[in-house]
């Protein structure tokens, strides 16, 4: 099908793009448009106004400053998934993009349309929860900042209000050598996962400083496992460790639809765990044995 | 009234101007305003792949653009591909000759991500091929066809020293 009619805006600058999002009614900020787009082909969106914001360059960049690792909310799924600098500095992050869609999604799809798109399964809004992400939100009456662990609010809900938009994207660092994985099951590669997750933990002198365990695609949001993470400082590394911590994955509501049970959901959740949790082990410097 | 807007595109090295609807999709342009009807439109929805065409030099779905995004840009459709002379390219000829196709139908889009795909990674494989093509739709082929002719039309072209 064809979108319903709109009227169309392409500001040049965020402040221009924030004054139209507070003053226009029913707008929908169009980023890379692969998930925007097929639900206004189907209807099941139909703004009044589409804010294209594909012409904001400032709006896209990476920057590694402080330990803290920045991306500008057009910055596409492609630059980050190629950048050298990304991959030495936070591998977690280039590892789930290749997840993410297919080539020919990735080379228009946003970093910031998908955190905003919050699909249950979105690999980045996981990763953006297992390294603790601030997010900066602009309105015409400034910026706010939001920690990623109060984003999501509920199935395909923000915490934007209107009027706001996404400009950036903000990670913490782990220090290097850490080690990480994302593991994650669909049916067929691109497809929206049924579970997945992503690991990160930091080891030294073969003991467990510190854990991060995102679960994503068995809430509507992405699940950290607190109770996990916690349990593992302070151990050695092990796949049965592993085995044991990723039984708090079994302990998510899950949710349920037509083709996955709410149980098949947990059990795959605590697969992916296990799996995640063993590679970052297995790839984590400073005496793992 | 409909919102309308003049645009220029650029489109295997060819201008069109024209004033279109803000909602026109950019594969409705592409076959109906400039009449290549070349790229095909499969689902609409941004999952078959037919429809694939490359947008500045990187593929894209044309059916999850709006024409008034293409404005200014440069794009590539599979009218590029044949030889001036309207010979079959290397790839062309490589999907002929292994059966990399039947209907057609998903062809134009196939043809548009693996001449990207062949020019990034001339030392392709078969699980890189596979990867490459997860974005696109077959219903008649089972896929080996078209993973046959990728790795075919890889070889045709490291012989002749060339990427598409």
């Amino acid at each position: 099908m064809k979108p319903a009619p709109f009227t169309y805006h392409d500001p040049k600058t965020a402040d221009e793009a924030a004054d139209l999002l507070g003053r226009l009614e029913n707008a929908r900020v169009l980023a890379g448009g692969q998930s925007l787009m097929p639900m206004m082909n189907f209807r099941y969106v139909m703004p009044d106004h589409i804010v294209d914001i594909n012409n904001i360059a400032e709006l896209s960049y990476i920057r590694n400053a402080g330990g803290t690792l920045s991306f500008g909310a057009l910055t596409r799924q492609r630059e980050i998934e190629f950048s050298d600098e990304v991959k030495a500095a936070c591998p977690i992050i280039t590892e789930a993009l290749h997840w993410v869609g297919h080539r020919q999604t990735r080379n228009r799809g946003t970093i910031g349309g998908s955190i905003c798109h919050m699909d249950p399964s979105a690999e980045l809004c996981a990763v953006t929860a297992l390294l603790d992400g601030t997010l900066t939100a602009k309105s015409n009456g400034g910026d706010r900042k939001i920690n990623m662990a109060e984003f999501g609010q509920g199935f395909m809900s923000t915490a934007l209000t209107d009027g706001e938009m996404l400009t950036d994207i903000s990670v913490q660092l782990w220090p290097k050598g850490h080690g990480y994985a994302y593991e994650e099951f669909a049916r067929r590669h691109g497809d929206f996962a049924i579970a997945a997750s992503g690991c990160l933990v930091e080891v030294a002198g073969g003991t467990i400083k510190r854990a991060s365990i995102v679960v994503s695609g068995v809430r509507p949001n992405p699940v950290r496992l607190t109770a996990a993470e916690n349990a593992l400082a302070g151990q050695k590394p092990s796949d049965k460790l592993a085995e044991e911590v990723a039984t708090e994955a079994g302990k998510i509501d899950a949710m349920e639809d037509a083709y996955v049970t709410a149980d098949y959901r947990k059990h795959l959740g605590q697969v992916m765990v296990k799996r995640a949790l063993k590679r970052a082990f297995a790839r984590a410097a400073g005496g793992v044995g | 009234m409909s919102d309308r807007r003049k645009i220029k595109v650029k489109i295997n090295g060819k201008d069109y101007e024209r004033e279109v609807e803000t909602r026109l999709l950019l594969s409705d342009f592409i076959r109906h305003e400039c009449r290549l009807t070349g790229t095909h439109v499969g689902c609409e929805h941004g999952v078959c792949g037919a429809c694939t065409i490359h947008f500045d030099g990187r593929t894209a779905r044309s059916c999850l653009m709006l024409a008034v995004q293409a404005n200014g840009h440069e794009l590539y459709t599979v009218e590029s591909l044949a030889n001036a002379d309207g010979s079959l390219n290397p790839l062309q000829e490589a999907m002929r000759d292994n059966h990399g196709l039947q209907c057609g139908y998903c062809t134009p889009g196939v043809l548009m991500t693996l001449t990207e795909h062949l020019r990034d990674t001339p030392d392709t494989d078969e699980p890189k091929v596979r990867e490459a093509l997860s974005g696109h739709l077959c219903r008649c082929t089972g896929y080996q066809g078209i993973v046959d002719a990728a790795l075919d039309a890889a070889g045709r072209y490291k012989k002749l020293g060339k990427t598409p």
